[in-house]
């Protein structure tokens, strides 16, 4: 069997493999270094939380860490990117996006389209998000659907270690600006991965649980969320079908509709807030091309419109649990019983 | 003098810590003979049918059906002889109170496959059993040393069996160089060498038939005695429409269609066994392979080799299913070989029909 490692070695293994692999690949962030130049491998960090850790002596002069200025670092790896680079540079919270976000959504984004296809700009963006770390309103956030909004980027949303790995090595050959989004709270998660390189394909969700009764759609950390809830129903004889994007942008339109044509019935999961989310582009998305297929009302389950509250009580009824799908689900079944 | 026996959940394959219970195929007060089909059992990588290690009266089914039970678990009470019913309780209650799952401990649980550089490449191979002149087990197109998890454990009561990931395949190295039939025999031979076996029996799937009829071929010293699983070489077909899509599958819906061709029951193919062949097919160089492989055995419906002339100079049992969509049953015709054709098996009969392939295999092994 495959060995298990943990989500942040899945990702260090991947930049190391690529590294390897590619002596045009590099790594620029806060931190990602770590320590400040002292001898030995105690002062070198690795990031914030050691998701870089050991490359930097692994591979000398190519982990480069930058003064606290993201537009100063983001805007040199999108100049590296242009130039024959293939830069890895880390926004080490998303909350952070703000300053950068000229250099993402005016230039990187704009290259290819701007100069009539004749730039590419090979540029990963790493970045953390998500509640649950009592790391208050502006180190907690979900902005995936803000990246997805905006064309020309990439957004990508890993699940499980498997994925991270092979997503990343994807992202990093990938010739347009990919934004590669991990979630705080999975890096301990552990799974099987395998040693060789491998690449998971962008636009292509996965199906994590295989069901009859109704389709839950989401991405990121609540895939395991979701699962729990649809372990939690099966008990109750409610049969989910569970689907993880991968990638929010390409989004695999086919395979959500695919799905919801077999169940005829949706509840879409998404730790962002409601409003213009990933949550309310795939209700529009099902209901305009598959709504004669639905027996019912689509729910969603988000965050509430609110930042993320620093209180320990209060942060965890923000974020979507098993409890809050489980009752969406029940709510849909119930509704469309007479459809069915 | 009567003995109370007890059968337990199996563990197939490396990965396996738990099996969900589906059907009894037995039912209590039932007699039973060693290999008879007791139970279906579900994992999440494949679904599968626990067979009778001994022979005896059914007497208690314990576990129930839906019921999820970690590897070793009590599934049932099997009496040779006579027992009354306190007596049985008593041994149910005994185990119930011994047993302790191996939780999350799969790497302290037995035997596990080895990897080194053999020949210039990484091989991987799973050794088990001892004793007795060696058995090889070369697994098919596409597949790994887990395609024999069904019949590896079975065979190696009695020797010592090593199955192989093939180059290309598995944890093995995944480039090849020719591609063809001569650079996987070669890979093989190789093996034997690096574990100092001079002679060995050689049982293939598929295109691991051909890889033994063409090991034979060349090195017909080394060779004990040729099983020959649905076997590539011994005919002019093979179904060069399952080859094409089965390589151009880049995805989960595009890989359904060919994989069920290989099983005569479609129930069969599972999620996590999608999920699995997608994920080798998504390393690196593993592409390459196929397309350089699959042009090595088959030009659209025809196969590029006819081994038939190997046959004859080493004992041979030819196995095949009778719904084998993929290289037809009927290429056991005419052959200078004992034939078994199993009934209502497709072309993974190793795994759909276990037992039978295992007692033949075994049999045949016995005598030679």
């Amino acid at each position: 069997m495959a060995r298990k490692i943990s989500y942040q070695q899945a990702i260090n293994e991947a930049l190391a493999q690529e590294m390897r692999r590619d002596s045009t690949v590099f790594i620029i962030g806060e931190d990602v270094a770590g320590g400040a130049g002292a001898p030995g491998e105690d002062d070198a960090w690795g990031g914030v939380l050691g998701v870089t850790k050991g490359l930097y002596h692994q591979f000398p002069g190519r982990v480069l860490d930058a003064p606290l200025s993201e537009i100063g670092y983001v805007g040199a790896a999108v100049g590296a990117a242009t130039q024959g680079l293939r830069p890895v540079c880390e926004l080490m919270f998303v909350d952070f996006a703000g300053c950068c976000l000229d250099q993402i959504l005016n230039q990187a984004a704009k290259f290819r389209y701007m100069f009539g296809g004749k730039a590419v700009t090979p540029l990963v963006m790493r970045t953390m998000y998500g509640a649950g770390l009592r790391a208050a309103a502006q180190h907690s956030q979900m902005l995936t659907s803000l990246w997805t909004h905006i064309p020309g980027l990439k957004v990508v949303c890993p699940a499980t270690p498997y994925d991270a790995k092979g997503l990343l090595i994807q992202a990093i050959r990938d010739n347009d600006p990919v934004i590669f989004c991990e979630h705080k709270l999975l890096y301990s998660m552990q799974g099987e991965v395998p040693e060789e390189v491998y690449t998971v394909p962008f636009g292509e969700a996965n199906f994590v649980r295989d069901g009859d009764d109704i389709t839950l759609v989401t991405y990121g950390r609540m895939v395991h969320v979701a699962l729990e809830a649809a372990n939690n129903l099966a008990r109750q004889g409610i049969d989910c079908e569970v689907l993880d994007l991968r990638t929010t942008s390409p989004l695999d339109e086919d395979s959500i509709l695919e799905s919801v044509e077999k169940t005829g019935r949706l509840v879409v999961i998404d730790e962002a807030n409601p409003r213009c989310s990933m949550a309310t582009d795939i209700s529009a998305l099902v209901a305009q091309k598959a709504f004669a297929a639905l027996k019912g009302p689509i729910e969603m389950v988000t965050a509430p419109h609110t930042p993320v509250p620093f209180s320990d009580a209060l942060e965890d009824l923000y974020i979507p649990d098993a409890a809050k799908i489980e009752a969406a689900v029940r709510k849909v079944i119930e509704g469309t019983r007479s459809a069915a | 003098m009567s003995q109370i026996l007890t059968l337990t959940m199996p563990k197939w394959g490396l990965s396996m810590t738990e099996g969900r219970v589906d059907t009894w195929l037995r039912q209590e007060g039932d007699e039973i003979n060693t290999g008879d089909e007791i139970l279906d059992v579900e994992t999440d990588k494949i679904n599968g049918t626990v067979e009778a290690p001994f022979s005896g009266t059914l007497r208690r089914l314990v576990a129930q059906p839906d019921e999820t039970l970690p590897v070793g678990a009590l599934l049932a009470v099997v009496v040779q002889g006579e027992a009354d019913e306190a007596e049985i309780d008593a041994v149910v209650q005994r185990f119930q109170a011994e047993f302790v799952a191996a939780e999350g401990s799969e790497q302290a649980t037995g035997p596990v496959p080895q990897k080194a550089d053999v020949g210039g490449r990484l091989l991987r191979w799973f050794e088990l059993g001892e004793g007795g002149t060696p058995l090889v087990l070369v697994h098919g197109f596409a597949g790994d040393l887990n395609n024999w998890l069904f019949n590896h454990p079975a065979l190696a009561a009695e020797r010592r069996v090593i199955a192989l990931d093939l180059p290309g395949h598995g944890e093995s190295a995944k480039a090849l160089q020719r591609g063809d039939l001569d650079e996987l025999s070669q890979a093989v031979l190789a093996l034997l060498d690096h574990l100092d076996i001079p002679r060995a029996h050689l049982a293939g799937h598929s295109m691991g038939g051909a890889v033994c009829l063409n090991l034979a071929r060349l090195a017909p010293q080394r060779v004990a005695s040729l099983g020959l699983v649905a076997s590539v070489g011994l005919g002019e077909t093979i179904n060069g429409q399952y080859l094409q899509s089965f390589v151009a599958a880049a995805n989960r819906n595009a890989l359904k269609a060919p994989m069920t061709q290989l099983f005569a029951d479609p129930g069969l193919v599972t999620r996590q066994m999608l999920e699995d062949m997608l994920r080798f097919k998504r390393l690196e160089g593993v592409q390459q392979a196929l397309e350089q492989l699959s042009a090595a055995l088959a030009e659209g419906d025809r196969q590029r080799h006819d081994l038939r002339a190997v046959l004859g100079q080493h004992p041979a049992l030819v196995l095949w299913g009778s719904e084998d969509a993929i290289i037809p049953a009927s290429h056991s015709d005419g052959l200078d070989a004992e034939v078994l054709l199993v009934p209502g098996a497709g072309h993974m009969v190793q795994m759909e029909a276990a037992e039978q392939v295992n007692q033949r295999l075994a049999e045949f092994l016995r005598k030679h």
